[in-house]
């Protein structure tokens, strides 16, 4: 037996009542299928999963798609070649156009609230008010939505990690004490978490409040129907509705469509589907994009890693994976000033290590066998603020897929190279033996003196610093403007009248915090609104 | 919420029950296209010389051993492909195809012989020259078999004691 199912666990999904649940897994169909419905949600993550939740409750008929498999606790083996391939999009693998970004995502029932590290931050203020004065946006501000981040606080049971961080986020503590900045305690989205570390390969105690376990069960048990494996294809239109969603069915591996379509034909459509698949989703429809704002403006927070070898074990594969965190470098810089960043840890286990970690042979096989040894700090890059960091675009490839153009600008790279220098002294102060700033030189450092001399003079490239990416945002931005924005204040399309977008694609910028409880929250108030509006 | 001692005693014994299953697993037998899902035949072959260089330091020395694991990694190579994008397959099938084929293995990747003749220094030296490449192309095609190398590595719990990780933790409460 390699890994535990985790099978002495309660699993919803495995309980008696989810025998009345509607959950069709579309790889199995064996002929097609069509629905009549009030609402359909396309995507199960942040976003649909809320929404879902919420429009059930009043009363309306749900069809939730999701295009990824449903996976539960019971399935969750806690190993990384399970996880990636089953629970990620292109098996964690996912790329920016010029393959120098790699983006993880989620693509599954619950989408990347089933993979995430559970960090639970309100949208930062700063943010609101760049959005309010930017881009007019109305009634978003930090009181407008007070109560919605208090209520999907108080949903998810998010509170600040009570127990000590684990030795890897113990390092950033104490490495940013040291240099004079602060650092706090992460609220996470757990309930008894046992406090193992997986929380990235699917939650096998269900402690994550994840949408898996939260609002699609609740869904489910308001009668609203899921369908797995089915990827939507296109929306069709007539006029200024939309009439029907058409999807296909994938096959197990989530690789290549079945013979089996699925038609969705519905009062009002959601897309949620993630800010690469929404406006790729829109952009296959061709809906109307008269301003030319469709999949622009996609934020990543680039994200920059430094690993450490520190004298002491740190087993950064064991204990809550983000538990501390920095914002000294977003709240000292304006918004619109040099691009800022945030720091936090991440988890260290073999695999995500080793397709890290530069080079190869001797040379790489040395800093695994210290695996246990490794510290990693990582600064996420708060972009959208700057017209030198405005993000990237998503298009479709000649098959149909969305893939991202996002260009890594010099405003952008030197952002970069003072996140390197930072994580390098927090790195050192907290007593680290090495220092290697992520970079394809692969060069180690043995003073803090030698690695500002050699981060000084790193040549910046893309595929010559990783750069990666676990928060997608924007390119369908909410605002009053159609000139402006995709969707109006409601989540309403400007130009479509029964298709909303409810997820991360609404965002005008990057969050600068992990975004989950931003599009929770956003996604609460506005599917409330949609609730009242569509009452039966 | 459940004790931290309970939690680290159930860990302790975990360890131990992973470590004996890791033992008792048979080596599979070596895998042949025939078995393959996405290789093709110039995926495998380049495969079968490159990981071994790309992995030097963490092979098993026994030349038996040795080859039970290679064999092992092109198969979990070969899973990794048939999970991904088709156009991701197809990218790497183009790229497999343009470091196989006589004209642009010579010239473009520098490889005189044939891959399953080429020394072990030719492709040690082929690899820093694609690492290290101020071409994009180059550079990126070093990264994807750096990727599917040590991803396929490193997800294989044979690899994780020589890294000091001690596999999941046994949860059974």
């Amino acid at each position: 037996m390699t890994g535990t199912a985790a099978t002495s666990f309660p699993d919803p999904y495995h309980e008696p009542d989810a025998l009345q649940w509607s959950v069709i897994d579309a790889s199995r169909l064996e002929r097609d299928i069509v629905f009549d419905t009030d609402v359909a949600i396309i995507g199960s993550g942040a976003g649909g999963g809320v929404a879902a939740e919420i429009l059930a409750a009043a009363g309306l008929k749900v069809v939730l798609l999701e295009e990824g498999p449903l996976k539960t606790s019971s399935d969750f083996r806690m190993l990384e070649s399970d996880a990636y391939p089953q629970l990620y999009q292109e098996s964690a693998a996912r790329k920016t156009a010029d393959r120098a970004i790699n983006i993880l995502q989620g693509r599954c029932v619950g989408g990347g609230t089933t993979v995430n590290w559970t960090s639970s931050f309100r949208t930062p203020p700063a943010t609101l008010a760049f959005w309010a004065s930017e881009f007019g946006l109305r009634g978003f501000g930090e009181s407008d939505l007070a109560p919605w981040f208090a209520r999907m606080e108080a949903r998810l049971s998010m509170a600040p990690w009570p127990v000590p961080p684990n030795a890897n986020n113990a390092v950033l503590a104490r490495g940013a004490e040291r240099i004079g900045i602060p650092a706090a305690v992460i609220r996470r989205n757990v309930k008894s978490c046992w406090n193992i570390g997986y929380c990235g390969m699917g939650c096998p105690t269900n402690a994550k409040q994840s949408m898996l376990v939260t609002s699609i069960l609740s869904a489910l048990k308001s009668g609203a129907t899921l369908v797995t494996r089915a990827r939507a294809e296109r929306f069709a239109i007539a006029g200024e509705r939309v009439t029907q969603l058409n999807a296909v069915a994938m096959d197990t591996l989530g690789v290549a469509p079945t013979a089996r379509k699925i038609t969705i034909r519905a009062r009002t459509f959601i897309a949620a589907a993630g800010a690469i698949g929404t406006p790729g989703l829109l952009l296959r429809t061709r809906t109307p994009d008269p301003h030319h704002l469709l999949g622009k403006r996609t934020f990543l927070h680039p994200s920059v890693v430094s690993a450490a070898l520190m004298p002491e074990r740190i087993e950064g594969f064991a204990g809550a994976p983000q538990t501390i965190y920095s914002d000294h470098f977003l709240d000292s810089l304006p918004v619109q000033g040099p691009i800022g960043y945030k720091l936090e840890a991440a988890p260290i286990h073999p695999v995500l290590a080793a397709i890290t970690l530069p080079g190869d042979g001797l040379e790489h096989s040395r800093w695994m066998a210290d695996l246990s040894r490794m510290q990693v700090v990582i600064a996420l890059l708060r972009d959208g603020f700057h017209p030198q960091g405005d993000g990237g675009s998503v298009r479709l490839r000649d098959d149909g897929t969305p893939v991202l153009d996002y260009p890594l600008t010099p405003y952008v790279w030197d952002g970069v190279r003072r996140a390197l220098l930072t994580m390098a002294e927090i790195q050192f102060a907290a007593g680290a033996i090495k220092v290697m700033p992520i970079h394809a030189a692969g060069v180690a450092y043995g003073r803090f003196s030698d690695a500002r001399a050699g981060i000084d003079a790193f040549d910046l490239k893309p595929r010559i610093t990783p750069i990666f990416s676990a928060h997608v945002m924007g390119g369908a931005p909410i605002g009053p403007d159609p000139r402006r924005a995709v969707v109006g204040m409601d989540g309403r399309h400007h130009q479509i009248i029964n298709l909303y977008v409810l997820d991360g694609s609404l965002f005008p910028t990057s969050i600068g915090a992990n975004p989950q409880l931003s599009i929770y929250s956003v996604v609460a108030r506005l599917a409330s609104e949609l609730a009242r509006a569509l009452a039966p | 919420m459940i004790s931290r001692r309970t939690f680290i005693a159930a860990g302790v014994a975990g360890t131990v029950a992973l470590v004996a299953a890791q033992w008792l697993r048979r080596p599979e037998s070596d895998a042949t296209l025939a078995t393959r899902r996405a290789f093709d035949a110039n995926g495998e072959t380049i495969m079968f010389a490159v990981a071994p260089v790309l992995l030097a330091g963490v092979l098993p020395a026994a030349d038996r051993e040795r080859k039970v694991a290679i064999a092992q990694t092109l198969t979990d190579i070969d899973a990794a492909i048939a999970g991904l994008p088709r156009g991701a397959q197809a990218e790497l099938a183009q790229l497999f195809a343009l470091l196989a084929l006589p004209p642009t293995r010579i010239v473009f990747a520098g490889i005189m012989a044939p891959w399953p003749e080429a020394p072990a220094d030719d492709v040690r030296a082929f690899l820093d020259r694609f690492r290290a490449s101020a071409w994009t192309l180059k550079r990126s095609a070093y990264d994807a078999l750096h990727e599917l190398v040590f991803a396929s590595w490193y997800g294989n719990p044979r690899s994780w004691p020589a890294t000091g990780y001690d596999g999941p933790p046994a949860l059974s409460s």
